[in-house]
């Protein structure tokens, strides 16, 4: 166990430290310092003690925002995780397209936000969009995909149609990894293709789980972009997610001071769920699972 | 001795080059449709005349042009001439100290301001000083409606809401969305309430809401008005999909034109979306529109309208070439040129004496005439009111607007809403 950090060490870490602080630590300064004052990004603050922490507590779209982001992560979490797995897990065997495939993957990562965010505006639009026209031609009851009812759904899988492709890579190059020799064994043993999943792939890939979901639900705690884009929080409150909200207050709104003390909110709200799935996934007690480490 | 000679030499002609540099002024506004070239033309003819001064224009999109103006003009570093709506919105940068006063260049030149009627000044003026001048055209806002599917089933132009509520029937019972509506850009659903608030209760209602009254929004005509828009909403007045239709997608325009929508409530502008998406449409006299009708149980007058007086530029306190851009608006805001241009695309420029330059320059003049005889005949036009109200107060509407749309609450819930939020510091 290494207790002293060399000089080595402490000046490469210098660096990005450096860029921590300017920009994690010191935004987070400031809109703390904003949380307590009332400001309408036009005339200078003006101090307001506890106010828009007390009108935090008692404002009921908080809690519902709350409630809304918590529903995002655990259908983000639902969508994301089976479908990146099995995905992973099937590519893995498939060596010869590998790379052309990495690159296909990677392209939803790499379009903006804003691009995916427009593109889907216009396939689910309820009177014009791809969707509807499909949805009559497979002769379902085509919906209103971002109306109040579906729109979280639709949300969500738009959201992993940008990232699934991410965790799919995840998984594979884990997937990779596992020792051919144990499936040979398993084999011999007479475990069928079920069995050689279950009880030899998905345990072998168990970090590479614990790594997806917590980026997943980090992620998605704070996921801010193609809601923006495509919903702006509607229709009313229904994907107002926490960070929406912020937004909304803090700039249509111009209530600055407010918005801040929301961000604040997510800023904790943030590091306590990190905190907490480190510990109760033993993230940092892993050791490499290869078998020369 | 050379060397300092040479030296002088360059700085001289440095400070000539320099001198010879363009003021420049920044231009923000938004992007308008293709058939309304006001913005960049102004921008073109005014750098044509003048070799000593360059404008530049940026246009953005609506609702992302105005987060980021406040943002802009709360560093002190946005452009030197902003489009804007009047109202509450120009209000608060006013208050900020964010706007340059144009009485004084104004009076200066009394040929510049006949040039503007008093009423569309008015929606600039705060405590007698005028802080915009208008750019473009009056837009009213009426109905529009596809003549082909109302002869189809032998609808005819409703002039009280009974009557329209009865063409709302036939078009469900046969299977067209009787009104497209964009409601998910929410300030569509507004124009409704502007006009039903109006039509039941007068002017004075939102008047007094506006103003702060305690418990104004709780007013019986903001019920009775709410009570009704949930009752055309639950009767299935607009097209299926409607929460999450957004208009700047430009789709409750191609529900009109391509028969599947009846009617459309919107602004004077959407005939010029129209006319460029759908030409021989318009061209084959298959759109008409009618004025927003009469609630007959109302005390309001069935000649009000409500939507935008015109748009407007204004100059930023913090500009650096204050008296290009002032010039600039001199020139270019509704000049001559401006306004036959603006006649020419069926648009109504609010200038004075507009009937007569209709007759001579209006490439439509039926919806032209139709268009200045609204603003012209209407005892009370009443500014949008997501302008008229603060920028904070006008987001709360807009939002419970879409909340009561969506009948995600009842009209009780959206005035204590309302009061709760205009109450609050």
């Amino acid at each position: 166990m290494v207790k002293r950090v060399d000089t080595q060490t402490a000046v490469m870490a210098a660096l990005p430290l450096a860029f921590y602080a300017l920009f994690v630590i010191v935004p987070l300064g400031v809109a703390v310092a904003l949380s307590f004052q009332t400001w309408n990004g036009l005339a200078p603050p003006t101090w307001a003690g506890l106010r828009q922490w007390r009108h935090l507590l008692s404002d009921t779209v908080v809690w519902g925002a709350l409630g809304t982001t918590l529903r995002l992560m655990v259908y983000s979490w639902l969508l994301q995780t089976p479908i990146s797995l099995a995905l992973g897990v099937y590519l893995a065997g498939r060596e010869r397209y590998r790379d052309l495939l990495a690159i296909v993957f990677f392209l939803p990562l790499m379009f903006s936000a804003v691009a995916i965010g427009l593109t889907w505006i216009y396939i689910l639009d309820p009177s014009f969009g791809v969707a509807t026209a499909l949805a009559r031609d497979l002769h379902l009851q085509p919906q209103s995909w971002l109306g109040q009812r579906w729109v979280l759904v639709t949300l969500s899988a738009v959201i992993a149609w940008e990232f699934i492709p991410f965790h799919t890579l995840l998984y594979q190059a884990a997937a990779q990894q596992i020792p051919t020799e144990l499936y040979e064994a398993a084999e011999i043993d007479g475990a069928g293709l079920a069995g050689r999943f279950w009880r030899i792939t998905l345990p072998q890939l168990r970090y590479t789980f614990v790594t997806s979901t917590l980026l997943i639900l980090v992620g998605s705690l704070t996921y801010f972009d193609l809601i923006l884009v495509m919903t702006q929080g509607g229709p009313g409150y229904r994907s107002t997610v926490l960070s929406i909200y912020m937004y909304n207050e803090a700039f249509p709104k111009l209530h600055m001071g407010y918005g801040s003390a929301i961000a604040v909110l997510l800023a904790v709200l943030g590091v306590v769920l990190s905190l907490v799935l480190l510990r109760v996934s033993g993230f940092t007690r892993m050791r490499s699972e290869l078998e020369a480490g | 001795m050379r060397r300092h000679f040479l030296a002088l030499v360059a700085i001289l002609l440095a400070g000539a080059a320099f001198a010879q540099q363009p003021k420049t002024i920044d231009v923000w506004a938004i992007i308008q449709n293709s058939t309304d070239q006001t913005l960049p033309n102004m921008v073109k003819e005014f750098n044509a005349a003048h070799s000593d001064m360059h404008a530049n224009l940026t246009q953005y999109q609506n609702d992302p042009y105005k987060q980021k103006l406040i943002v802009a003009m709360g560093a002190d570093q946005g452009p030197d001439v902003f489009f804007g709506w009047g109202g509450g919105t120009l209000k608060e940068y006013v208050d900020a100290g964010k706007v340059y006063d144009l009485t004084s260049a104004l009076n200066a030149d009394p040929q510049w301001k006949a040039r503007y009627p008093a009423s569309v000044l008015a929606g600039a003026t705060f405590d007698g000083k005028v802080y915009a001048v208008p750019i473009n055209n009056v837009q009213p806002v009426f109905f529009y409606y596809n003549k082909q599917l109302f002869d189809q089933y032998g609808v005819s132009v409703p002039k009280t809401w009974d009557e329209l509520l009865a063409a709302v029937k036939t078009f469900k019972d046969a299977g067209v969305a009787p009104i497209a509506l964009g409601g998910a850009s929410k300030w569509p659903d507004l124009m409704w309430e502007e006009y039903l608030v109006d039509r039941v209760g007068g002017p004075g209602a939102f008047t007094a809401a506006a103003n702060g009254a305690p418990g104004a929004w709780t007013s019986d005509a903001f019920i009775e008005a709410n009570t009704m828009i949930q009752d055309l909403v639950k009767a299935g007045g607009f097209q299926n999909g409607f929460e999450s239709t957004t208009q700047d997608s430009n789709a409750p325009a191609a529900l009109l034109y391509t028969g599947r929508a009846a009617m459309e409530l919107m602004g004077s502008w959407e005939y010029g979306t129209v006319a460029n998406a759908a030409p021989d449409f318009v061209n084959n006299g298959h759109l008409g529109v009618f004025a927003f009708p009469a609630v007959q149980t109302g005390s309001g007058d069935p000649k009000d309208i409500a939507g935008n007086l015109a748009n407007y530029y204004s100059v930023t306190a913090f500009a650096k070439n204050k008296d290009a851009a002032v010039q600039f608006l001199k020139d270019e805001a509704l000049s001559d040129s401006q306004v036959i241009a603006q006649l020419k695309v069926g648009q109504v420029p609010a200038a004075a004496g507009i009937s007569d330059l209709i007759d001579q320059y209006g490439s439509a003049p039926a919806f032209q005439h139709f268009v200045n005889g609204l603003v012209q005949d209407a005892p009370n036009f009443q500014l949008s009111w997501d302008q008229a109200l603060s920028p904070a107060l006008g987001q709360e509407l807009l939002r419970n607007l879409d909340l009561l749309f969506t009948q995600q609450i009842t009209p009780q819930q959206f005035s204590q809403n309302m009061d709760k939020a205009a109450a609050a510091p």
